[in-house]
Protein backbone atom coordinates (compact mmCIF):
# COMPACT_ATOMS: atom_id res chain seq x y z
CA UNK A 1 0.00 0.00 0.00
CA UNK A 2 2.61 2.50 1.09
CA UNK A 3 4.78 1.38 -1.77
CA UNK A 4 2.01 2.19 -4.19
CA UNK A 5 1.60 5.64 -2.71
CA UNK A 6 5.32 6.13 -2.89
CA UNK A 7 5.32 5.23 -6.52
CA UNK A 8 2.63 7.78 -7.14
CA UNK A 9 4.62 10.66 -5.72
CA UNK A 10 7.75 9.33 -7.35
CA UNK A 11 6.06 9.36 -10.70
CA UNK A 12 4.70 12.89 -10.16
CA UNK A 13 8.13 14.10 -9.19
CA UNK A 14 9.67 12.46 -12.22
CA UNK A 15 7.01 13.93 -14.46
CA UNK A 16 7.79 17.40 -13.22
CA UNK A 17 11.52 16.81 -13.51
CA UNK A 18 10.99 15.63 -17.05
CA UNK A 19 9.59 19.04 -17.95
CA UNK A 20 12.32 20.94 -16.13
CA UNK A 21 15.08 18.85 -17.66
CA UNK A 22 13.60 18.99 -21.14
CA UNK A 23 13.33 22.74 -20.90
CA UNK A 24 16.94 22.91 -19.77
CA UNK A 25 18.10 20.77 -22.66
CA UNK A 26 16.17 22.99 -25.05
CA UNK A 27 17.68 26.21 -23.72
CA UNK A 28 21.14 24.65 -23.94
CA UNK A 29 20.48 23.73 -27.54
CA UNK A 30 19.23 27.22 -28.40
CA UNK A 31 22.34 28.71 -26.84
CA UNK A 32 24.37 26.56 -29.22
CA UNK A 33 22.24 27.45 -32.23
CA UNK A 34 22.12 31.22 -31.75
CA UNK A 35 25.05 33.48 -31.44
CA UNK A 36 23.82 35.89 -28.83
CA UNK A 37 21.61 35.70 -25.79
CA UNK A 38 19.14 38.26 -27.12
CA UNK A 39 18.25 35.93 -29.97
CA UNK A 40 17.76 33.04 -27.55
CA UNK A 41 15.52 35.24 -25.38
CA UNK A 42 13.47 36.17 -28.43
CA UNK A 43 13.19 32.57 -29.50
CA UNK A 44 12.09 31.41 -26.04
CA UNK A 45 9.49 34.15 -25.96
CA UNK A 46 8.20 33.13 -29.38
CA UNK A 47 7.98 29.45 -28.42
CA UNK A 48 6.23 30.40 -25.19
CA UNK A 49 3.76 32.49 -27.17
CA UNK A 50 2.92 29.50 -29.37
CA UNK A 51 2.44 27.34 -26.29
CA UNK A 52 0.26 29.98 -24.60
CA UNK A 53 -1.98 30.26 -27.62
CA UNK A 54 -2.77 26.56 -27.31
CA UNK A 55 -2.53 26.28 -23.55
CA UNK A 56 -5.43 28.67 -23.00
CA UNK A 57 -7.88 26.16 -24.44
CA UNK A 58 -6.66 23.47 -22.09
CA UNK A 59 -6.84 25.97 -19.25
CA UNK A 60 -10.39 27.12 -19.93
CA UNK A 61 -11.57 23.55 -20.41
CA UNK A 62 -10.10 22.30 -17.16
CA UNK A 63 -10.35 25.25 -14.81
CA UNK A 64 -13.97 26.31 -15.21
CA UNK A 65 -12.93 29.92 -14.91
CA UNK A 66 -15.32 32.39 -16.45
CA UNK A 67 -14.72 35.81 -17.95
CA UNK A 68 -12.69 38.18 -15.81
CA UNK A 69 -14.19 41.63 -15.26
CA UNK A 70 -11.02 43.56 -14.69
CA UNK A 71 -7.26 43.21 -14.76
CA UNK A 72 -7.15 42.56 -11.03
CA UNK A 73 -9.33 39.53 -11.42
CA UNK A 74 -7.15 38.36 -14.30
CA UNK A 75 -4.09 38.69 -12.10
CA UNK A 76 -5.76 36.56 -9.44
CA UNK A 77 -6.69 33.84 -11.90
CA UNK A 78 -3.18 33.78 -13.37
CA UNK A 79 -1.48 33.47 -10.01
CA UNK A 80 -3.90 31.33 -8.06
CA UNK A 81 -5.36 29.09 -10.73
CA UNK A 82 -3.06 28.96 -13.76
CA UNK A 83 0.34 28.91 -12.07
CA UNK A 84 -0.99 26.48 -9.47
CA UNK A 85 -2.38 24.17 -12.12
CA UNK A 86 0.58 24.09 -14.47
CA UNK A 87 3.63 24.71 -12.31
CA UNK A 88 2.35 23.86 -8.85
CA UNK A 89 3.28 27.24 -7.40
CA UNK A 90 1.25 30.28 -6.41
CA UNK A 91 3.10 33.53 -7.06
CA UNK A 92 2.10 36.52 -5.00
CA UNK A 93 0.71 39.61 -6.69
CA UNK A 94 2.27 42.92 -5.69
CA UNK A 95 3.30 46.38 -6.85
CA UNK A 96 0.09 47.43 -8.53
CA UNK A 97 0.51 50.63 -10.49
CA UNK A 98 -1.85 53.44 -9.39
CA UNK A 99 -3.80 53.09 -12.63
CA UNK A 100 -4.29 49.37 -12.02
CA UNK A 101 -2.76 48.37 -15.33
CA UNK A 102 0.52 46.92 -14.09
CA UNK A 103 1.41 44.36 -11.46
CA UNK A 104 4.19 42.01 -10.50
CA UNK A 105 4.11 38.27 -10.03
CA UNK A 106 6.62 37.23 -7.40
CA UNK A 107 7.81 33.65 -7.72
CA UNK A 108 9.43 32.45 -4.52
CA UNK A 109 10.75 29.44 -6.30
CA UNK A 110 10.71 28.88 -10.00
CA UNK A 111 10.46 25.20 -10.96
CA UNK A 112 12.12 25.86 -14.32
CA UNK A 113 15.44 26.68 -12.70
CA UNK A 114 15.64 23.73 -10.30
CA UNK A 115 18.88 22.37 -11.71
CA UNK A 116 20.20 25.53 -13.31
CA UNK A 117 23.20 27.74 -12.85
CA UNK A 118 23.96 30.45 -15.41
CA UNK A 119 27.52 30.59 -16.65
CA UNK A 120 29.14 34.04 -16.79
CA UNK A 121 29.23 33.91 -20.57
CA UNK A 122 25.43 34.02 -20.68
CA UNK A 123 24.81 36.94 -18.39
CA UNK A 124 22.08 38.44 -20.56
CA UNK A 125 20.19 35.20 -21.07
CA UNK A 126 16.67 35.35 -19.65
CA UNK A 127 16.49 31.67 -18.89
CA UNK A 128 12.78 31.41 -18.10
CA UNK A 129 11.63 33.78 -20.83
CA UNK A 130 9.32 31.08 -22.15
CA UNK A 131 6.95 31.95 -19.28
CA UNK A 132 6.53 35.53 -20.50
CA UNK A 133 5.67 34.25 -23.95
CA UNK A 134 3.13 31.82 -22.53
CA UNK A 135 1.42 34.59 -20.55
CA UNK A 136 1.36 36.90 -23.56
CA UNK A 137 0.05 34.21 -25.92
CA UNK A 138 -2.61 32.90 -23.57
CA UNK A 139 -3.96 36.35 -22.69
CA UNK A 140 -4.01 37.41 -26.32
CA UNK A 141 -6.45 34.57 -26.98
CA UNK A 142 -8.83 36.08 -24.45
CA UNK A 143 -8.61 39.50 -26.09
CA UNK A 144 -6.00 41.01 -23.86
CA UNK A 145 -2.78 42.46 -25.17
CA UNK A 146 -0.21 42.46 -22.40
CA UNK A 147 3.48 42.89 -21.99
CA UNK A 148 5.30 40.46 -19.69
CA UNK A 149 8.93 40.63 -18.71
CA UNK A 150 11.33 39.48 -16.05
CA UNK A 151 12.58 42.28 -13.83
CA UNK A 152 14.19 40.13 -11.13
CA UNK A 153 15.59 36.63 -11.42
CA UNK A 154 17.04 34.36 -8.74
CA UNK A 155 19.39 32.99 -11.40
CA UNK A 156 20.98 36.43 -11.56
CA UNK A 157 21.39 36.72 -7.82
CA UNK A 158 18.10 38.45 -6.98
CA UNK A 159 16.23 37.26 -3.90
CA UNK A 160 13.09 36.39 -5.80
CA UNK A 161 11.93 36.04 -9.37
CA UNK A 162 9.60 38.81 -10.52
CA UNK A 163 7.57 39.00 -13.69
CA UNK A 164 6.17 42.44 -14.48
CA UNK A 165 2.86 42.39 -16.32
CA UNK A 166 1.49 45.41 -18.13
CA UNK A 167 -1.95 45.69 -19.67
CA UNK A 168 -1.71 47.31 -23.09
CA UNK A 169 -5.18 47.18 -24.55
CA UNK A 170 -8.28 45.16 -25.15
CA UNK A 171 -8.27 43.41 -28.49
CA UNK A 172 -11.61 44.22 -30.04
CA UNK A 173 -11.83 41.93 -33.01
CA UNK A 174 -11.50 38.19 -32.85
CA UNK A 175 -9.06 37.89 -35.71
CA UNK A 176 -5.81 36.21 -34.80
CA UNK A 177 -2.76 38.45 -34.99
CA UNK A 178 -1.46 39.03 -38.47
CA UNK A 179 -4.70 38.28 -40.28
CA UNK A 180 -6.21 41.73 -40.46
CA UNK B 1 5.10 20.10 -9.81
CA UNK B 2 4.75 20.87 -13.46
CA UNK B 3 1.61 19.65 -15.13
CA UNK B 4 1.99 16.88 -17.69
CA UNK B 5 0.43 18.75 -20.61
CA UNK B 6 3.21 21.30 -20.37
CA UNK B 7 5.68 18.66 -21.47
CA UNK B 8 3.55 17.79 -24.48
CA UNK B 9 3.21 21.43 -25.50
CA UNK B 10 6.91 21.99 -25.01
CA UNK B 11 7.76 18.89 -27.03
CA UNK B 12 5.60 20.00 -29.95
CA UNK B 13 7.19 23.43 -29.88
CA UNK B 14 10.64 21.91 -29.66
CA UNK B 15 10.02 19.75 -32.71
CA UNK B 16 8.77 22.75 -34.66
CA UNK B 17 11.77 24.80 -33.64
CA UNK B 18 14.47 22.22 -34.14
CA UNK B 19 13.09 20.37 -37.11
CA UNK B 20 13.69 22.92 -39.79
CA UNK B 21 13.74 21.28 -43.17
CA UNK B 22 16.23 23.08 -45.31
CA UNK B 23 15.55 22.37 -48.98
CA UNK B 24 19.12 23.18 -49.99
CA UNK B 25 20.67 20.79 -47.55
CA UNK B 26 18.74 17.82 -48.94
CA UNK B 27 18.33 15.02 -46.46
CA UNK B 28 21.38 16.23 -44.61
CA UNK B 29 19.44 18.96 -42.89
CA UNK B 30 16.82 16.56 -41.61
CA UNK B 31 19.44 14.13 -40.50
CA UNK B 32 20.98 16.83 -38.41
CA UNK B 33 17.82 17.99 -36.71
CA UNK B 34 16.75 14.45 -35.93
CA UNK B 35 20.01 13.74 -34.24
CA UNK B 36 19.70 17.01 -32.35
CA UNK B 37 16.28 15.99 -31.01
CA UNK B 38 17.61 12.56 -30.22
CA UNK B 39 20.60 14.02 -28.43
CA UNK B 40 18.33 16.24 -26.34
CA UNK B 41 16.26 13.21 -25.41
CA UNK B 42 19.37 11.24 -24.55
CA UNK B 43 20.58 13.92 -22.15
CA UNK B 44 17.17 14.23 -20.51
CA UNK B 45 16.88 10.45 -20.16
CA UNK B 46 20.32 10.27 -18.67
CA UNK B 47 19.60 13.05 -16.19
CA UNK B 48 16.22 11.57 -15.24
CA UNK B 49 17.92 8.24 -14.58
CA UNK B 50 20.52 9.86 -12.41
CA UNK B 51 17.88 11.44 -10.23
CA UNK B 52 16.12 8.16 -9.47
CA UNK B 53 16.35 6.74 -5.96
CA UNK B 54 19.29 4.45 -5.46
CA UNK B 55 17.32 1.27 -4.94
CA UNK B 56 15.58 1.75 -8.27
CA UNK B 57 18.91 1.86 -10.00
CA UNK B 58 20.04 -1.53 -8.81
CA UNK B 59 18.61 -3.42 -11.76
CA UNK B 60 20.45 -6.64 -12.29
CA UNK B 61 18.40 -7.95 -15.16
CA UNK B 62 17.77 -6.25 -18.47
CA UNK B 63 14.14 -7.22 -18.24
CA UNK B 64 13.72 -5.33 -14.96
CA UNK B 65 15.17 -2.22 -16.54
CA UNK B 66 12.85 -2.55 -19.52
CA UNK B 67 9.85 -3.07 -17.25
CA UNK B 68 10.87 0.05 -15.42
CA UNK B 69 10.82 2.02 -18.67
CA UNK B 70 7.43 0.63 -19.65
CA UNK B 71 5.79 1.27 -16.31
CA UNK B 72 7.44 3.95 -14.21
CA UNK B 73 9.08 6.07 -16.87
CA UNK B 74 6.05 5.92 -19.15
CA UNK B 75 3.75 6.76 -16.25
CA UNK B 76 5.89 9.76 -15.40
CA UNK B 77 5.96 10.95 -18.99
CA UNK B 78 2.49 10.13 -20.21
CA UNK B 79 0.41 9.07 -17.18
CA UNK B 80 -0.12 5.60 -18.59
CA UNK B 81 1.76 2.38 -19.11
CA UNK B 82 3.20 1.00 -22.30
CA UNK B 83 0.68 -1.37 -23.88
CA UNK B 84 2.99 -4.25 -24.59
CA UNK B 85 6.50 -5.53 -24.06
CA UNK B 86 7.87 -8.48 -26.00
CA UNK B 87 11.32 -9.97 -26.11
CA UNK B 88 13.21 -12.71 -27.92
CA UNK B 89 15.26 -13.29 -24.74
CA UNK B 90 18.37 -12.41 -26.67
CA UNK B 91 18.56 -8.76 -25.92
CA UNK B 92 15.89 -7.48 -28.30
CA UNK B 93 12.75 -5.91 -26.89
CA UNK B 94 9.72 -4.51 -28.61
CA UNK B 95 7.73 -1.91 -26.72
CA UNK B 96 4.29 -1.27 -28.10
CA UNK B 97 2.24 1.85 -27.46
CA UNK B 98 -1.19 1.78 -29.09
CA UNK B 99 -1.78 5.47 -28.66
CA UNK B 100 1.47 7.35 -28.29
CA UNK B 101 0.55 10.74 -26.80
CA UNK B 102 3.11 12.71 -28.80
CA UNK B 103 1.68 11.35 -32.04
CA UNK B 104 -1.88 12.03 -30.96
CA UNK B 105 -0.97 15.70 -30.72
CA UNK B 106 0.57 15.60 -34.13
CA UNK B 107 -2.47 13.97 -35.70
CA UNK B 108 -4.70 16.76 -34.54
CA UNK B 109 -2.40 19.59 -35.61
CA UNK B 110 -3.83 20.85 -38.86
CA UNK B 111 -0.48 21.69 -40.38
CA UNK B 112 0.37 17.99 -40.55
CA UNK B 113 -2.94 16.69 -41.77
CA UNK B 114 -1.78 16.64 -45.35
CA UNK B 115 1.39 14.77 -44.61
CA UNK B 116 0.10 12.27 -42.12
CA UNK B 117 -2.01 10.03 -44.40
CA UNK B 118 1.04 9.17 -46.48
CA UNK B 119 2.37 7.28 -43.54
CA UNK B 120 -0.61 5.84 -41.79
CA UNK B 121 -1.46 2.33 -42.82
CA UNK B 122 2.02 1.49 -44.00
CA UNK B 123 4.55 -0.23 -41.86
CA UNK B 124 7.81 1.59 -42.02
CA UNK B 125 10.83 0.83 -40.02
CA UNK B 126 12.52 4.02 -39.14
CA UNK B 127 15.80 3.65 -37.43
CA UNK B 128 16.39 6.29 -34.84
CA UNK B 129 19.14 6.79 -32.32
CA UNK B 130 21.87 5.62 -34.67
CA UNK B 131 23.89 8.80 -34.58
CA UNK B 132 24.69 8.30 -30.95
CA UNK B 133 26.21 4.99 -31.80
CA UNK B 134 27.98 5.97 -34.95
CA UNK B 135 25.49 4.60 -37.46
CA UNK B 136 23.76 6.68 -40.04
CA UNK B 137 20.16 7.61 -40.58
CA UNK B 138 18.28 5.53 -43.15
CA UNK B 139 17.34 7.37 -46.31
CA UNK B 140 14.40 7.31 -48.68
CA UNK B 141 11.60 7.72 -46.17
CA UNK B 142 8.22 8.56 -47.60
CA UNK B 143 7.60 11.06 -44.88
CA UNK B 144 9.86 11.84 -41.98
CA UNK B 145 7.18 13.56 -39.95
CA UNK B 146 6.22 10.89 -37.45
CA UNK B 147 9.84 10.04 -36.85
CA UNK B 148 10.44 13.62 -35.88
CA UNK B 149 7.93 13.14 -33.12
CA UNK B 150 9.61 9.94 -31.98
CA UNK B 151 13.24 11.02 -32.06
CA UNK B 152 13.24 12.73 -28.68
CA UNK B 153 11.62 9.75 -26.97
CA UNK B 154 14.01 7.27 -28.61
CA UNK B 155 16.92 9.29 -27.33
CA UNK B 156 15.30 9.47 -23.92
CA UNK B 157 14.87 5.69 -23.67
CA UNK B 158 18.44 5.22 -24.82
CA UNK B 159 19.70 7.75 -22.27
CA UNK B 160 17.74 6.27 -19.38
CA UNK B 161 19.05 2.79 -20.22
CA UNK B 162 22.53 4.21 -20.39
CA UNK B 163 22.26 5.48 -16.82
CA UNK B 164 20.82 2.14 -15.74
CA UNK B 165 23.95 0.51 -17.10
CA UNK B 166 22.84 -0.79 -20.48
CA UNK B 167 24.16 0.28 -23.85
CA UNK B 168 21.35 0.10 -26.33
CA UNK B 169 20.18 0.88 -29.80
CA UNK B 170 16.66 2.26 -29.88
CA UNK B 171 14.63 2.47 -33.06
CA UNK B 172 11.00 3.32 -33.57
CA UNK B 173 8.40 2.48 -36.15
CA UNK B 174 4.91 3.67 -36.91
CA UNK B 175 2.36 1.20 -38.20
CA UNK B 176 -0.80 3.28 -38.05
CA UNK B 177 -1.08 6.61 -36.30
CA UNK B 178 -1.11 7.09 -33.39
CA UNK B 179 0.29 3.64 -32.52
CA UNK B 180 4.01 3.08 -32.51
CA UNK B 181 6.63 0.58 -31.51
CA UNK B 182 10.03 1.08 -30.01
CA UNK B 183 12.60 -1.57 -30.58
CA UNK B 184 15.38 -1.74 -28.05
CA UNK B 185 18.44 -3.83 -28.81
CA UNK B 186 20.78 -4.16 -25.87
CA UNK B 187 24.38 -4.00 -26.99
CA UNK B 188 26.48 -6.61 -25.31
CA UNK B 189 29.96 -5.47 -24.51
Amino acid sequence: MSRQANRGTESKKMSSELFTLTYGALVTQLCKDYENDEDVNKQLDRMGYNIGVRLIEDFLARSNVGRCHDFRETADVIAKVAFKMYLGITPSITNWSPAGDEFSLILENNPLVDFVELPDSHSSLIYSNLLCGVLRGALEMVQMAVEAKFVQDTLKGDGVTEIRMRFIRRIEDNLPAGEE
Amino acid sequence: MADAVLFEFLHTEMVTELWAPDPDAGSGGKKKSLSVLEGLGFRVGQALGERLPRETLAFREELDALKFLCKDLWAAMFQKHMDGLRTNHQGTYVLQDNSFPLLVTMGSGSQYLEEAPKVSGMVQDMPICPTLLGLSWGSGLASPLPTVFLAFTCGLLCGALHTLGFQSLVTASVAALPACRFQVVIQKS
